[in-house]
């Protein structure tokens, strides 16, 4: 062990000694592996970005809480079996609460229903279109998280009493309020004026597909005084165990039938979704797309490994006579073995080390340039760029070493 | 030769008995040693003779360990070295044997001290052991101010005095110089030979492999190879290194 160590250092020493002299060359051929390493150590900055997004994008739909919907979260084949579904109605939310009330250890909380519909929303001669209008009631805080950056959500009177009041989101004040406050300001949806009484905390894209700060969430009897018409209803229903995720499905899909008066032997004609369904029906996309990127960017590493194979041979067939020097001095197999490989290795760290910096740069550049790019780079990643550059040097060396290791010493020494 | 004086020569370091070597060309099996037998005591400074392709560099490359046999035995200090694999052989090389080669063959990028010290990484001696010694050798060959040289800043001379050096820094039981003085001029070939038979004088064996006559009468035991068998060997001072009758006569019938 101590001897192998002893060995190790040695051959550092040479390799690094090989590389300065040959400076020219060692640049150009760790230049293949720096463009490798750069390639891989971006995509996976960005693997890791979607994947923080995606976390967060999911982390919206809160893992607690199941979505009584007329569609499911997922592609379905047999579309028309769900178009003629009935609609699911708000009116449902207080039948399920009550048989929830009335079942002793029942696994939820509470239903609440919602509304939606897209509209523009205008204020003097700012106008923000697409936006998500929303009808809910005031416990809608308990199924959804957020924060306010100012202001406060409709509580439960001006929720019942159905009061022209509206919380809006980050991207709908920034654009119809871009210098002063909006709270106590009317905006106008379809003509009709609701007064800001809260502004959402900005939230991000959902999968950066659309924004989920282009929304406004009013109390449920004034949407469907104006919205009622063409507007979505679900009804969100908060878990007490999300643990027994499953149990409490079932148990909402026994109180769904119940409400709906279905007979015992018709299939279900409303879906229950949730968080997890949905992230594993996206999962195996995000990873596909992970995996495809990871290949083709680790082909370029893969092509700055064959530069090192050719140089390193290159190296041993221009080095046969100090090879057999070497031989004939003492060297055994394995120090000329190791001796190559460490200078491949050598190459190959030397150029993860630069790629790694380049990557790390351009990282930060790209954040600093487009926040919302979805980049991120961590001392993981660093580790295994290292971990990834010294198995390359080990691969694309390990041919030429081992050529080098069985050379003849005779006829090394009389090469020419 | 200032000095022609004869040292005592010393117990058998290397008994070869009846070695051949072939080699397949294409086609054809080359018998480069057809059977030849020699013993070589410490303390003998020989010269190894012959024409190109008389088996000369065969011997030579037997002799250094470099390569094995065909059939016959090789003993080295007592040990046999034709049954040994390339690692046991390397070991040989590094601890016993001292090369200097015609071209010299020091590594083109590395200074004479680390030159000096390469035979000492293989033996795995510690940094500042190998420093000293590989300077102490240095020195001794006159070359205590060219530590720090790289070869192209060296001359001729003072590169093959390098490689001596470097031949000497593990103490080798045997030096053995390939036309050592082959790409020098006949004056520095000379100081080389000079430095030879001090070494000569101190204590080493040499074996010079040469086929020039001038080189070779430095050395006190001449062996003529001819078509892979030895042709004559003088080796009869005290009645040791002598053949044995039948080889020599086998030699002889040879011609």
């Amino acid at each position: 062990m101590k001897r192998f160590a002893y060995e190790l250092t040695e051959s550092w020493k040479i390799a690094v000694a090989q590389m300065r002299s040959n400076k020219t060359r060692s640049t150009l051929t760790a230049l293949g592996v720096i463009i490798g390493i750069v390639a891989v150590t971006l995509m996976g900055t960005a693997i890791a970005g979607i994947q923080i997004g995606f976390d967060k994008s999911m982390a919206v739909f809160g893992d607690d809480v199941l979505y009584v919907e007329q569609w499911p979260w997922k592609p379905v084949d047999d579309w028309w079996n769900y178009r003629d579904r009935k609609k699911i109605k708000t009116e449902y939310a207080e039948p399920i609460n009550r048989i929830i009330a009335a079942t002793p250890n029942s696994n939820l909380v509470e239903a609440v229903p919602t509304s939606s519909l897209i509209r523009s929303v205008k204020y003097a001669d700012n106008e923000v279109s697409n936006v998500l209008i929303r009808g809910t009631v005031s416990d809608y805080l308990i199924t959804s998280t957020f924060d306010f950056k100012e202001g406060r959500f409709f509580n439960e009177l001006e929720s019942r009493g159905g009061a022209n009041v509206c919380v809006i989101g980050y991207d709908v004040a920034d654009a119809l309020f871009p210098s002063d406050s909006p709270i106590e300001k009317s905006v106008l949806i379809n003509g009709q004026p609701f007064k800001v009484i809260g502004v959402i905390a900005r939230q991000g894209t959902f999968l950066g597909l659309f924004s989920l700060d282009a929304i406004v969430v009013m109390p449920l009897p004034a949407f469907q005084k104006y919205f009622s018409a063409k507007s979505d209803s679900d009804i969100l229903v908060k878990v007490k165990d999300k643990t027994r995720l499953a149990e409490a499905r079932d148990e909402l899909t026994g109180i769904i039938r119940r409400v709906r008066a279905l007979p015992p032997e018709k299939k279900d004609d409303f879906s229950i979704n949730e968080q997890q369904a949905l992230k594993s029906t996206l999962d195996p996309i995000k990873n596909s797309i992970a995996i495809a990127g990871l290949f083709i960017t680790g082909l370029s590493l893969f092509v700055g490994a064959i530069g090192i194979m050719n140089i390193t041979f290159v190296s041993v067939k221009e080095r046969t006579r100090e090879i057999g020097t070497r031989k004939a001095l003492g060297a055994r197999r394995r120090t000329i073995l190791l001796q190559f490989l460490i200078e491949s290795t050598a190459l190959c760290l030397l150029g993860g080390f630069i790629g790694l910096t380049v990557a790390y740069f351009t990282c930060t550049g790209i954040g600093k340039a487009f926040p919302s790019f979805p980049i991120h780079f961590s001392l993981g990643l660093v580790f295994v760029s290292m971990i990834v550059s010294i198995l390359t040097g080990l691969f694309s060396g390990f041919a030429p070493a081992w050529t080098a290791s069985r050379l003849d010493p005779v006829a090394a020494l009389r090469y020419e | 030769m200032s000095s022609n004086h004869v040292r005592q020569a010393g117990p058998i370091m290397i008994d070869i008995e009846n070695i051949t070597k072939d080699y397949v060309m294409g086609e054809e099996i080359v018998h480069a040693l057809r059977g030849v037998s020699l013993q070589i005591r410490s303390n003998e400074y020989i010269a190894v003779m012959g024409p190109s392709g008389s088996g000369k560099s065969t011997l030579m490359n037997m002799l250094g360990c470099l390569d094995t046999p065909t059939s016959g035995r090789y003993e080295f200090n007592g040990r046999n070295v034709s049954a040994m694999n390339d690692d046991e052989l390397a070991a040989i090389r590094n601890r016993e044997i001292g090369f200097v080669f015609q071209t010299f063959n020091l590594l083109p990028r590395a200074d004479s001290l680390r030159n000096v010290e390469l035979p000492l990484i293989y033996a795995g001696i510690d940094p500042e052991t190998r420093r000293e010694r590989a300077a102490r050798v240095l020195q001794d060959v006159g070359l205590g101010d060219r530590l720090d040289h790289k070869p192209n800043e060296l001359s001729g001379g003072q590169r093959q005095r390098v490689a001596i050096a470097r031949a000497l820094v593990n103490d080798p039981s045997i030096i053995l110089a390939d036309e050592p003085t082959g790409n020098l001029d006949s004056k520095t070939g000379e100081e080389i030979m000079a430095l030879f038979e001090n070494l000569y004088q101190r204590g080493h064996t040499i074996i010079l492999v040469t086929h020039e006559a001038n080189i070779a009468r430095h050395a006190r035991r001449t062996v003529h190879l001819r078509d892979g068998l030895i042709e004559s060997d003088d080796g009869d001072f005290g009645g040791i290194g002598i053949l044995p009758m039948e080889d020599r006569l086998e030699a002889d019938a040879t011609l």
